[in-house]
């Protein structure tokens, strides 16, 4: 069975976004790019599947800009065997949406014929939590998303999701989708031997012409802003004081 | 314009909270009517602002599986110009498939509704926010129920049956495993007492337990605690858990990561209680106390 991986080059979870001061968007010039924390994870999945002889292959895809090639040879050094890059835009401020990306990676499916796609559950930069179940829709495949634990026997799925209040096990039938959450698994750094191995990886570059998918963005940012700052509080010197203080404020 | 409402519920029960909050955002819009996917059909009905109730019957449905779900809602869509939720685990699972099945975009976590089409988001963990307008047929949303009053009670909306929908019966449901408590729901608790890596291990995190149950909170941790087996992943409080407003959120050995900041930076009163003077989490808290949180915890506890 093939698994396709969609990874996403963002911002790095470590940095803080600045909201640059014309309200046209976050300044992404200069700032430390990473894969997506949740693609990582979907990565090391597809590998420990391909690791226990479920997966026969793991094709990386990402799409946006040409630099995304770095974040597939980080997926390549990871495990995966080859690499997509459909290459849609020249500025890595345009991000596209989840609707868009779901057209584009169906066109990748259509193509390569995946039994399973392992994707991220939310992309830390848009954080929409949408393309996964999106991409199953377009498919008419069944979704797993939030994933804490995903089993395989033969040709049925079985997936332990994060839900509010606790787990949910659920069963099924491949072709499917599945997002990871943050516990499936302890994703793994890339060895230097492997970095310089996945540079003699396959990767293939593509457009959204290729695919045919329009990807004008339905939604317009009007405008971004910084959200309201809190006032400066004070420090306490002691419990006491703290519930005095408290108590002043009406929230005690 | 009218409005579909996706009920938080399932075969659990109603999450009264969750939906009201999403109501009172959802009535901004037009006439709201409840799909309601499990239980509570009855307390939806007496909600102000709701109009008409719909009840769904099914194992899937009611277990809130994403394909039985989004069939039925694509069933009744034609009617209505918006169809909403509470941004909960169970809608971020339905509500982009039905969007995708419409070819329209979801606009997940609206945390201000300008217009019919124009709504605001939290965007990077919370450190910007976008004013987006949407040129769709159907608005597809979810509602950050933090940022939305709860409608009250009052009302009398008839209820009946939604039309009925096939089910692509893609997924099964097996168990569900809810932890039991007798503590507040931490999104919508009055009060959150939080702990952090700082509590050190699962046994201490009986102070951060103790204190809060003095105060009739919820508690919540940060995802260092939970990655450290110190809390379990349902308490986690950030990007990557649950966004939580309360009027006093209480932090207790959290240094404030961005991703911790993002779900906690709006509630009304923040305390940071913490051994290391530089942590970012006095940066966003009103009171901070530097100091041992293994004296002062307890002695906290027993002035309350």
């Amino acid at each position: 069975m093939k698994v396709l991986v969609p990874v996403k080059r963002v911002i790095d979870y470590n940095v803080k976004a600045r909201v640059k001061a014309d309200g046209t968007g976050v300044d992404l010039t200069n700032v430390k790019m990473s894969m997506n924390p949740f693609d990582e994870i979907a990565v090391e999945e597809a590998v420990r599947l391909k690791e226990k002889g479920i997966a026969t292959e793991v094709v990386a895809v990402s799409i946006g800009v040409k630099q995304a090639g770095d974040t597939l040879r980080t997926a390549m050094a990871m495990g995966a065997d080859r690499a997509i890059l459909i290459n849609v835009s020249d500025d890595a401020g345009t991000d596209i949406e989840p609707l868009a990306v779901a057209k584009l990676l169906k066109g990748v499916i259509d193509a390569e014929q995946p039994g399973l796609v392992i994707a991220g559950k939310q992309a830390i930069d848009n954080d929409m939590n949408a393309t996964g179940q999106m991409l199953a829709a377009l498919l008419g495949w069944g979704q797993a998303t939030f994933a804490s634990k995903v089993d395989v026997e033969g040709d049925t799925l079985r997936v332990t999701r994060e839900i509010d209040g606790g787990l949910q096990d659920i069963t099924m039938t491949l072709p499917a989708i599945i997002t990871a959450d943050l516990r499936l698994n302890e994703p793994r750094y890339a060895s230097l031997p492997n970095i310089m191995k996945a540079k003699k990886k396959p990767l293939e570059e593509k457009t959204a012409a290729d695919y045919g998918v329009d990807i004008t963005p339905r939604l317009t940012v009007m405008k971004t802003v910084e959200p309201a700052g809190r006032t400066a509080g004070i420090k306490v010197a002691s419990v006491d004081e703290l519930l005095a203080k408290l108590k002043a404020a009406e929230v005690l | 314009m009218a409005v579909l409402l996706l009920a938080e519920s399932n075969a659990n029960g109603l999450n009264r909270d969750a939906t009201a909050r999403a109501i009172t955002a959802a009535s901004t819009l037009g006439e709201v009517t409840v799909l309601v996917p499990g239980a509570g059909a009855a307390e939806v009905a007496g909600i102000s602002g709701v109009s008409r109730v719909l009840t769904a019957e099914g194992d899937g449905v009611a277990h809130g599986l994403a394909e039985p779900l989004a069939a039925l809602i694509i069933g009744m869509a034609a009617d209505y110009s918006h169809i909403v939720a509470p941004s909960t685990a169970m809608a971020k699972n339905v509500l982009p498939r039905v969007a995708a099945l419409l070819d329209v975009m979801v606009i997940p976590d609206v945390i201000a509704i300008i217009d019919a089409d124009t709504f605001e988001r939290p965007v990077y963990a919370g450190n910007a926010v976008q004013t987006v307008k949407s040129a769709d047929a159907t608005k597809v949303l979810t509602v950050r129920t933090a940022g939305f009053a709860a409608a009250a009670d009052g009302n009398t909306a008839p209820v009946s049956p939604a039309p009925e929908a096939a089910d692509p019966a893609l997924s099964a449901w097996v168990a569900d495993h809810i932890a039991d408590t007798d503590r507040p729901d931490l999104t919508s608790a009055r009060i959150v007492v939080s702990g952090g890596r700082g509590i050190g291990s699962e046994e201490n995190f009986a102070l951060v337990a103790n204190l809060a149950d003095k105060m009739g909170a919820a508690v919540g941790a940060s995802r260092a605690a939970v990655d450290a087996g110190f809390a379990p992943n349902d308490w986690q409080v950030g990007q990557t858990g649950k966004v939580v407003a309360p009027d006093l959120y209480i932090a207790l050995g959290i240094s404030g990561a961005i991703q911790h900041l993002a779900g906690m930076k709006d509630s009304k009163v923040i305390v940071a209680i913490n051994q290391d003077e530089d942590a970012p989490i006095f940066q966003v808290a009103d009171f901070g106390l530097v100091g041992d949180l293994f004296t002062i915890v307890p002695d906290l506890t027993s002035k309350v």
